[in-house]
């Protein structure tokens, strides 16, 4: 082998070694239930956005000589509802809602979740006892006790739900980037960045939280759906999204409501949710075992 | 051991204290009272009945009247229900829960476990695959798209089972509803004692026992799923409270009279003693079935200290 010979520099290339992210998204990507749920997903998302659009009728438009239209009639590709509305156009709409509250929701518990816990875990002593008592005793009160005292303080409205919702979800994620925090501190580069004359919170900031990353990112798309479940089960109970509006949750109780009569109504929303749900949690296991390979 | 009991309701206490506080607080804050009513009570009934409960008290007042009844183990009368306190009330409910859940873990517990025991002994076999497919699915369909799809099969199509109803915990009023309640779990649980097996089924030990010529019947019950269920008896103290304390979605599909149901409904009419009790026994469940599964595991694996 001669320096310079196309073998040597392909060895350089090898010997550069690849980062951390480079190895996670290669272990992903070969990772074909991932892979397939990424996709999915996508599709999910596209249809989301533009298929309210594109089916030529508005979510809400009552249509009295449709009512219940079993699928493929009157124009209805999967049929329409009891007030003759066209489902695959509730459909998106309800797929738009239940993703909106899914990313909404979750990016707040996130939030919340990743400072707290990353506050409580690096300053430790009293103030981690305080932090993480209080997160034990909102975990034990139950969520619906939550749910019903907002609604009736503020009248129920969809901001609501995300705050209901966020604020239920954040307690797992303050548990976690804790326990990841206490462990993080133990590491060299904190004791470095200490003796660097750091300031505690530019430490937490700049040291502790871009290293969470890993299990964050994974249980982000882990609580995406938990969330969307969250509020379908919410309208499922009439405290979720209002009509006209639709979620797939309300789709769903809806569905139920007349399954005898239209059990498309119920069918084609339930096989959404939980397309949906299980691209979710292979996107979640796909990374989990990408960031985290010696948990497998 | 006995320390460690102590020392665990030591700090099960002051949560416990400070769940009650907030619920109290919260609860008061919102709007609306008990005695909110289509008919107009006129003021001097009002006042009469609030001062019957102790309502016209500054709020303080109330909560540590409120807070010396618990430590006596009283919960006082319920707001709604004449005539009644919240315990007599709570008891009424929490049977139908108490069944349901009750029977949803035992089936849990045994399908579950059948199939994460054969899914670790004959890995990538078709029980395996059987079973982490059933796991998927199991965690990714909700309840509340079983339950319908459920009815609409057995009870609307083939008309094997009734669609709905308590009728006084009839064994064919039961089957739907626990199945519900159980799929979700059998997936859990399948997967949690799968896993722990694996790990087991390769330490030294159990080569000893295969070696020593026990039958493989022997090696599974007697060593290796004592040290594999670690897991699964952690996981089990909180998944039991959120059954027996009932699931709102199937006691709503399914009309029956549970605790989860009964919840929202006293919530919503603010029948704050009730919804206190309530608070204070899921809370209390939660605890003491953590509790349980601490010691369980204790008694399983000697080597774990009580700490």
């Amino acid at each position: 082998m001669i320096p310079g010979s196309p073998e040597r520099s392909q060895m350089m290339q090898a010997a550069k070694g690849r980062s951390l992210w480079d190895d996670a998204r290669r272990r992903l990507l070969r990772n074909r239930a991932a892979v397939a749920g990424m996709i999915v997903l996508g599709v999910l998302v596209v249809l989301a956005l533009v298929g309210p659009s594109l089916t030529g009728v508005a979510y809400d438009v009552i249509r009295k000589d449709d009512v219940w239209l079993a699928p493929l009639q009157g124009g209805h590709l999967i049929g329409a509802d009891s007030l003759g509305r066209d489902l695959l156009t509730r459909l998106f709409m309800g797929l738009r809602v239940s993703l909106a509250i899914g990313v909404v929701a979750t990016a707040v518990s996130l939030v919340i979740g990743v400072a707290w816990g990353a506050v409580a875990g690096y300053f430790g002593g009293r103030l981690d006892e305080t932090m993480m008592r209080i997160v034990d005793v909102l975990y034990a009160l139950p969520f619906i006790f939550f749910v019903i005292l907002l609604m009736v303080t503020f009248g129920s409205n969809i901001v609501l739900i995300f705050v209901a919702i966020g604020a239920v979800e954040w307690l797992t994620m303050a548990r976690i980037v804790r326990a990841q925090t206490l462990s993080l501190k133990q590491n060299e580069f904190i004791e470095a960045a200490q003796a660097a004359g750091l300031s505690r919170l530019a430490i937490v900031t700049r040291h502790i939280v871009p290293n969470l990353l890993g299990p964050v990112v994974v249980y982000v798309t882990l609580t995406i759906p938990t969330v969307i479940l969250a509020e379908s089960f919410l309208s499922f109970l009439g405290l979720g999204v209002q009509a006209p509006m639709a979620s797939l949750g309300t789709l769903i109780a809806n569905g139920a409501q007349d399954m005898e009569l239209a059990p498309w109504l119920l069918i084609f929303p339930s096989a959404v949710m939980i397309v949906t749900l299980m691209a979710f949690n292979f996107i979640g296991d796909g990374l989990r075992d990408a960031l985290d390979p010696k948990d497998r | 051991m006995a320390s460690f009991l102590l020392r665990r309701l030591l700090t099960a206490l002051p949560t416990l204290f400070l769940v009650i506080t907030a619920a109290f607080f919260m609860m008061r804050a919102a709007p609306g009272s008990p005695f909110d009513s289509e008919r107009k009570l006129s003021p001097e009934i009002e006042r009469a009945v609030m001062a019957k409960y102790g309502m016209d008290r500054p709020l303080g007042e109330q909560y540590v009247n409120y807070l010396k009844g618990v430590v006596h183990g009283d919960l006082g009368p319920s707001l709604k229900y004449k005539d009644k306190t919240v315990i007599e009330v709570l008891a009424e409910n929490f049977g139908v829960s108490l069944t349901l859940g009750l029977s949803a873990i035992i089936v849990a517990l045994i399908v579950g476990g059948t199939l994460g025991v054969f899914a670790a002994l004959r890995q990538n076999g078709p029980i395996d695959y059987l079973a982490s497919t059933l796991a998927i699915l199991g965690v990714c369909i909700p309840t509340f798209v079983t339950a319908p799809l459920l009815v609409l099969l057995f009870a609307s199509r083939l008309e094997l089972l009734p669609n709905a109803g308590w009728n006084g915990g009839a064994p064919e009023n039961l089957i739907l509803p626990v199945t519900v309640l159980a799929l979700p779990q059998i997936a859990i649980i399948s997967r949690l004692v799968r896993a722990g097996m694996i790990e087991v089924l390769r330490s030294n030990y159990v080569r000893t026992a295969r070696a020593k010529g026990l039958s493989e019947f022997r090696i599974v019950t007697r060593h290796v799923l004592r040290a594999a269920v670690g897991p699964l008896v952690a996981y089990l103290g909180p998944a039991a409270a959120g059954l027996l304390t009932g699931s709102l979605v199937v006691e709503k599909i399914f009309n029956l009279p549970g605790l989860g149901k009964f919840f929202v409904i006293s919530a919503l009419q603010r029948d704050y003693t009730v919804v206190m009790g309530m608070v204070i026994f899921f809370a209390a469940l939660i605890l003491v079935l953590n509790l349980l599964a601490d010691l369980l595991l204790a008694a399983l694996d000697p080597r774990m200290k009580l700490s």
